[in-house]
């Protein structure tokens, strides 16, 4: 339910930095980042809170059908996808709003699929190579496996070259972790040495269901049976979480195969918007992981490091900027024609396409003429 | 220059030459590498290629179509081996779910040019899970293409149409028919994969089928001929989209048509021929459309499957059926 003794962690719940024999690798990591980029971390993370909460409202003031939060996880999510290179491909499940906005990718586009107007809608080579959201639990992870098989085939791994060298992130959460096809993804990233990383945020609930139903072995052990190196950290720490994202990415690009991150995490929320947790975990747990929040341990690091109201008050703003624009573009947006289900179900032409389109046409038209 | 091969060979050439002709294309599947498949239709081609591009993946279909999918993202055109018909199953979900939506999904951002090779069909005498002919269950799905070859020379070139096509294709490979050789023309396709086709021309009533009902098909007919009976003869070789064209054209001269397939009846692809058919062409129908099917139950132990499975025999009943109306 919590860390362990083998959880890295380099930023206490406190808000206090400390390297341990164990993570004091990461130290020349951390202190390579420069200040502009660890505000970054810190917009990223309240800004795409801000955003979400926006989300939540409008689900709830039924203008969208589902909300995904990602409250409570955004260090995790902004301290992985950080570590990432812009030629880096990301494949997510679908929570990782704040690894989408630092794609790249307009939040509105995940909005506009849970208002019922798009399954997907962007394109990854516009986002950031941020690809779209996967709805069947842990399908992404094969595809992405596949897509760094492909990147190795390429032959843009252990070039030494950082510019060519690329590795691929992919996203999934604990009750991803008993699906065949992750586990078979595990099996094909080490048969073919995929450039790879595979980040689990272990938040804890699969929908009701608690992360020890899906494991009694730490989820962090599992991958160690099929020969992938595997670490577990506090996934509330965005520093540990970029670090231990760094590294990981790091060795798969220079050719030594794939890696396995556990970032312990806490989904704050509800899984979705159609479901209420009060039902199925106690107040206790949750003020467990509010102490825990990514968030506001963050601010008092860099509250210490001298960065002042100034900085925070206007990340503040730009939230609020977010949310109000998001909800402007948001009821403005209209459903696409009816005819565009049709477009794109195959990229040739498809006869069944042609003469439905056509019959659909003729059918709306008929009462047009009627009226 | 025309060649006569087996299926199993015309497919190991179009493979090849569609391997020769696109270095992104590439071959995935069980024991498809060194031992060139169990039915050999990959055989010599991980020696020619290299392991590179002829992979013997993990025993595992989903893995297999999954990670296929990323390669095709990443823009290769992988080429799957299902090793036979009844393990497709493991990859269901991979299929139906991604390979057919993903494209839809990126509104035209994607294409996913992956074939997937299906050994398929029964008169074999192999165990459980190895006879099955579960094409209904893709052409249900919107975001596939089906096709299926009769004859070595629409083997050697529908595979290669197959690899061409920029949306998935499920490749049924009656594997009843792998071993009879026919002579393929190397240098002219005659037709793309999505056209059926007249086989044999007759006056009295239509037949159609796919893959290895073809051949046995045009032994009814010929049976048929001797005793006075004209049949006409297509070969679907599409089973999604289905070409009704050169159905339709027929029926309306024969005014009779009988459906044939080894797959179970209910809910099948000669079940949407049937229905429509009788659409269609209905004021030139003589007859309801017959259908001869195997049998709605689980594919039976070998032994039995000569009574399962259509033959002549149930064919040229159902033709007197039609005939009888």
């Amino acid at each position: 339910m919590s860390y362990t003794a083998e959880t890295l962690q380099l930023l206490a719940p406190d808000g206090t930095l400390r390297y341990s024999d164990e993570t004091d690798r990461f130290r020349d990591r951390v202190d390579a980042l420069d200040e502009t980029t660890l505000r970054e971390f810190y917009r990223h993370m309240a800004v795409t809170r801000r955003f979400d909460i926006e989300a939540g409202n409008l689900q709830r003031q039924g203008q969208l059908a589902l909300w995904i939060p990602s409250i409570g996880q955004e260090a995790a999510q902004v301290g992985s996808g950080f570590a990432a290179r812009a030629h880096d491909h990301i494949f997510p499940a679908y929570r990782e709003h704040a690894v989408g906005r630092l794609r790249g990718l307009d939040l509105t586009r995940i909005i506009a699929m849970l208002r019922g107007l798009t399954h997907g809608g962007w394109n990854p080579a516009d986002t950031g190579n941020f690809h779209l959201y996967t709805l069947v639990i842990g399908s992404q992870a094969l595809h992405a496996t596949g897509y760094a098989m492909g990147v190795r085939f390429d032959g843009l791994v252990g070039t030494g070259d950082p510019e060519r060298d690329t590795a691929v992130l992919v996203y999934f959460g604990d009750g991803a972790t008993s699906q065949g096809d992750v586990n078979e993804a595990y099996v094909f990233a080490q048969s073919y040495q995929t450039p790879q990383v595979f980040f689990l945020q272990n938040n804890h609930w699969a929908i009701s269901v608690p992360v020890s139903v899906q494991s009694r072995t730490p989820l962090f052990r599992r991958p160690a049976g099929f020969g992938i190196p595997s670490v577990q950290i506090d996934g509330n720490d965005v520093l540990v979480s970029y670090a231990a994202t760094a590294e990981s990415l790091d060795a798969a690009r220079s050719g030594e195969g794939p890696r396995f991150i556990e970032a312990l995490t806490y989904r704050m929320g509800a899984h979705t918007t159609s479901d209420d947790p009060t039902k199925y975990r106690t107040n206790d747990e949750v003020a467990y992981w509010q102490e825990r929040d990514p968030i506001s341990r963050y601010e008092t690091f860099l509250t210490a490091r001298g960065v002042d109201a100034a900085f925070f008050e206007e990340v503040r703003q730009e939230g609020e900027d977010l949310a109000a624009d998001a909800r402007r573009q948001t009821l403005a947006m209209e459903p696409p024609p009816a005819d565009s289900m049709f477009r794109h179900v195959y990229s040739d032409e498809h006869p069944l396409m042609a003469e439905q389109a056509e019959w659909l046409a003729r059918y709306e038209a008929s009462f047009e003429e009627q009226a | 220059m025309t060649e006569t091969m087996t299926m199993a060979k015309a497919l190991n050439a179009g493979l090849a030459a569609a391997m020769d002709a696109d270095d992104r294309v590439l071959l995935m599947g069980e024991d498809i590498g060194r031992l060139g498949g169990v039915f050999r239709v990959t055989e010599g081609l991980q020696q020619r290629f290299g392991e590179g591009r002829v992979l013997d993946t993990p025993l595992a279909e989903s893995g297999i179509v999954g990670s296929a999918i990323g390669l095709a993202m990443r823009g290769y055109r992988p080429v799957v081996e299902i090793q036979f018909d009844g393990f497709i199953f493991p990859a269901f979900d991979q299929i139906t779910t991604q390979l057919a939506k993903l494209t839809a999904r990126h509104e035209g951002g994607l294409q996913l040019p992956v074939v997937i090779r299906v050994p398929y069909g029964g008169h074999i005498g192999a165990v459980e899970h190895h006879q099955e002919s579960p094409e209904a269950y893709f052409a249900h799905t919107a975001g596939l293409r089906l096709v299926s070859p009769a004859t070595p020379h629409d083997a050697y070139w529908m595979i290669q149409q197959a690899i061409a096509s920029s949306d998935p294709v499920l490749f049924f490979e009656p594997k009843s028919r792998y071993w009879p050789k026919g002579e393929v023309d190397l240098d002219d396709a005659g037709i793309g994969m999505h056209a059926s086709r007249v086989v044999r021309t007759g006056t009295d009533v239509t037949v159609v089928g796919h893959g290895a009902m073809v051949s046995m098909l045009l032994d009814a007919a010929a049976l048929a001929d001797e005793e006075g009976t004209s049949i006409e003869v297509v070969d679907l070789r599409s089973l999604s989209p289905i070409d009704y064209g050169p159905l339709l054209e027929s029926v309306r001269r024969t005014g009779r048509l009988v459906v044939a397939q080894e797959a179970p009846g209910n809910v099948s692809i000669g079940s949407e021929i049937a229905a429509t058919v009788s659409e269609r062409a209905f004021y030139s129908l003589e007859a309801p459309v017959v259908r001869v099917s195997g049998f709605d139950t689980p594919f039976p132990p070998a032994k039995l499957e000569g009574a399962y499975l259509p033959d002549v025999d149930r064919i040229l009943d159902a033709v007197d059926r039609s005939l009888a109306y």
